[in-house]
């Protein structure tokens, strides 16, 4: 086993009145590619400037290629930083913006521009060397900031959110561009992020942040399949959420009633007695539509709903119901067979789940 | 449809009138009649003939052109000292100081001048003259055995002059700095450069139309500055303004001052031509840009 590329240890950074990071500690695999994702606020863009060294921890050590960072300055770490607006210098051609850290190296003139242009085909850019930066598409800027920060052969490259700034389509395609950029130059990459379809596309692991701290680090499958939190469950793809209190809790399946008297059965995630308040999640594909009872699969509970609206969105289509006797909000996705393709609001349906694919959480306090 | 687009050049020329007007009658008018001046020579009373007597007589006559040369030289050590003065208070008030204090600061560089260049002027000689506050502390300090004339020194005019030029440097420094995006500072910090080479790579090209528009201000009201450099140079200035003011009113002779008030105009345009040529700028842009 290789020393990790970076190893955050009890890493803690107040402000003012709230504690940004709190005591995190983490490691990154050499040539993997590291998310954090988390909403605004979660402390994510502190921790990533803490690595860069903009912000000095409050206590704790960070580590990169198994040296700490304690008093190097930003100039001097091997790390490098794809900015979330780019910062790419406008005063600059875009091979001058490429050569910009091998020329603050010392590097003579002539390397350096054959650096950058090898640099810039890597990247797909070979002939955009003297364009200005304005020229540029969105994508090939981005394109041009992660050059600039790997020409450096940085030990970690850190990127803060730069997608947000795309559109829709350009962010999709980028997302297929970096995972392909990185596996080809095997640099370990930190990403930073609130967009969970990003994190889990991308990733090798992933680390959910909220409030200062990790809520659940791991592969995207397990945060995906096996939430431990029930934040995790709630920021990390679709799902539903039923808060009741459960009745029986023998065995690993809860049965869970709501105060409107819906009941239904989830695996138990942590200490839960009966009679403990619950948070319940059921992903919308792990629920099965039926327009009659005979049609779903024998053994698991069946619920009743209305069709409230179709949501009509290609493969992602789903459709929300209001179940009979709660009236609570239940989305369901759609097969792609186009069985349901002529259902209509109002319509009666049956549905159900497999409570052992459902997850069930002792209710967090104030949620 | 024609009728709108008369509608509309009417309505700027109309919106242009008093500027035109302002330019026309108390600008053009009075150069184009000085042009005139100083291009004819007294023959006989009220006898005039076009001439070049009087460009001649200021090449001819050393005191004039050593003058002219000494007074660009001074304001362009002003205008640089100036600028060098200013970028520090530009950047701590630009990207430094937050909010209210960096409006405040912007008001402390402001105050001064609420008071006249006048008095500001005679302050200075208060303290600065012989007998007055800044000798006396010196000797009392024991740096000097007995008070010195600290005043009719060139580096009193610059000092001087420095300080009524501040604010017009600093003002196009700031909304440049302003401009700068702080993650391009941060981008080059983590490419590996330090405060000198960010300073070279990316604040200086940033700002440098700020860095011209203040410097092209700074250095026209330095030239053509008659107040600052007597009364703080005395007989000693020898600031080419005084020159000019020399020939029209002690002297009376309207044709030479007119000649050397034409030859300080050339000096300045071709200055400041010189400078945007040497930083690669062009003054539309400059103009534009701050």
């Amino acid at each position: 086993m290789s020393t990790p590329d970076l190893v955050a240890d009890a890493v803690v950074k107040r402000f003012a009145d709230h504690v940004a990071v709190d005591s995190l500690s983490f490691t990154v695999e050499r040539g993997s590619f590291f998310s954090i994702l988390g909403p605004s606020g979660c402390g994510k863009t502190t921790l990533l400037r803490m690595i860069a060294g903009f912000i000095a921890p409050d206590s704790g050590d960070i580590a990169i290629g198994g040296k700490s960072m304690q008093g190097v300055a930003p100039n001097r770490r091997p790390v490098n930083m794809v900015f979330q607006q780019l910062a790419l210098f406008p005063m600059m051609s875009v091979g001058e913006n490429v050569a910009f850290g091998l020329a603050r190296r010392g590097m003579g003139r002539a390397e350096r521009v054959k650096r950058s242009i090898a640099m810039l085909e890597r990247v797909g850019l070979g002939s955009a060397a003297d364009k200005r930066v304005d020229e540029l598409s969105g994508g090939q800027r981005q394109r041009v900031a992660i050059a600039r920060s790997l020409v450096l052969e940085p030990t970690l490259l850190l990127l803060d959110e730069p997608l947000g700034a795309l559109d829709l389509k350009l962010r999709e395609h980028m997302k297929i561009e970096l995972k392909q950029l990185q596996a080809s130059f095997g640099t370990t990459f930190v990403y930073i992020t609130h967009d969970q379809s990003e994190a889990l596309v991308l990733s090798d692991h992933v680390g959910v942040m909220s409030h200062g701290r990790f809520e659940q680090l791991g592969t995207p499958q397990d945060l995906y399949y096996r939430p431990q939190t029930p934040f995790v469950a709630g920021f990390v793809g679709a799902n539903n959420r039923i808060v009741g209190r459960t009745t029986e809790t023998d065995g690993a399946v809860a049965e869970i009633a709501t105060t409107d008297g819906w009941v239904v059965r989830a695996l138990k995630s942590g200490a839960i007695a009966t009679g403990d308040a619950v948070e319940v999640f059921v992903r919308p594909e792990v629920a099965i539509l039926a327009r009659s009872a005979a049609e779903l699969p024998p053994g698991q509970p069946h619920h009743a709903g209305d069709v409230q609206s179709v949501l009509f969105d290609g493969a992602n289509s789903a459709v929300l119901l209001q179940e009979a006797r709660s009236r609570r909000e239940f989305r369901i996705a759609l097969p792609q067979t186009g069985q349901f393709s002529d259902l209509k609001p109002q319509e009666k349906v049956m549905f159900s789940f497999d409570p052992s694919r459902a997850v069930c959480f002792p209710a967090r306090t104030g949620a | 449809m024609r009728d709108s687009r008369w509608h509309g050049r009417l309505a700027l020329g109309l919106l242009l009138a008093p500027a035109l007007l302002w330019l026309g009658a108390l600008i053009v008018l009075p150069h184009v009649d000085l042009a005139v001046l100083s291009f004819r020579e007294r023959t006989g009373p009220r006898v005039y003939t076009p001439s070049l007597a009087q460009y001649k007589t200021f090449f001819a006559e050393p005191l004039y052109w050593h003058v002219f040369v000494r007074t660009a030289i001074m304001s362009v050590i002003a205008t640089f000292l100036t600028l060098l003065l200013a970028f520090p208070i530009a950047w701590i008030i630009a990207k430094l100081a937050r909010g209210r204090a960096g409006s405040l600061l912007f008001i402390i560089c402001l105050i001064p001048f609420w008071v006249s260049e006048t008095v500001r002027t005679l302050g200075w000689m208060i303290l600065l003259r012989e007998s007055g506050v800044l000798p006396a502390l010196l000797v009392k300090l024991g740096l000097t055995a007995v008070p010195v004339e600290l005043l009719y020194r060139d580096a009193t005019i610059l000092v001087g002059l420095v300080y009524t030029s501040l604010l017009f440097m600093v003002v196009p420094l700031v909304s440049s700095l302003e401009s700068l995006d702080n993650s391009l500072i941060e981008a080059a910090y983590d490419l590996g450069a330090g405060g000198f080479s960010i300073l070279r790579t990316i604040v200086i090209p940033h700002a440098a139309p700020g860095i011209t528009a203040g410097c092209i201000v700074v250095f026209m009201l330095t030239l053509g500055n008659y107040l600052t450099p007597t009364l703080l140079g005395g007989k000693n200035s020898q600031w080419f303004t005084e020159q000019i003011y020399t020939q029209f009113i002690t002297r009376f002779n309207w044709e030479q001052g007119a000649a050397f008030g034409f030859l300080l105009l050339g000096l300045s345009t071709a200055l400041v031509m010189l400078g945007l040529r040497a930083s690669g700028q062009r003054f539309g842009d400059v103009m534009r840009r701050t």
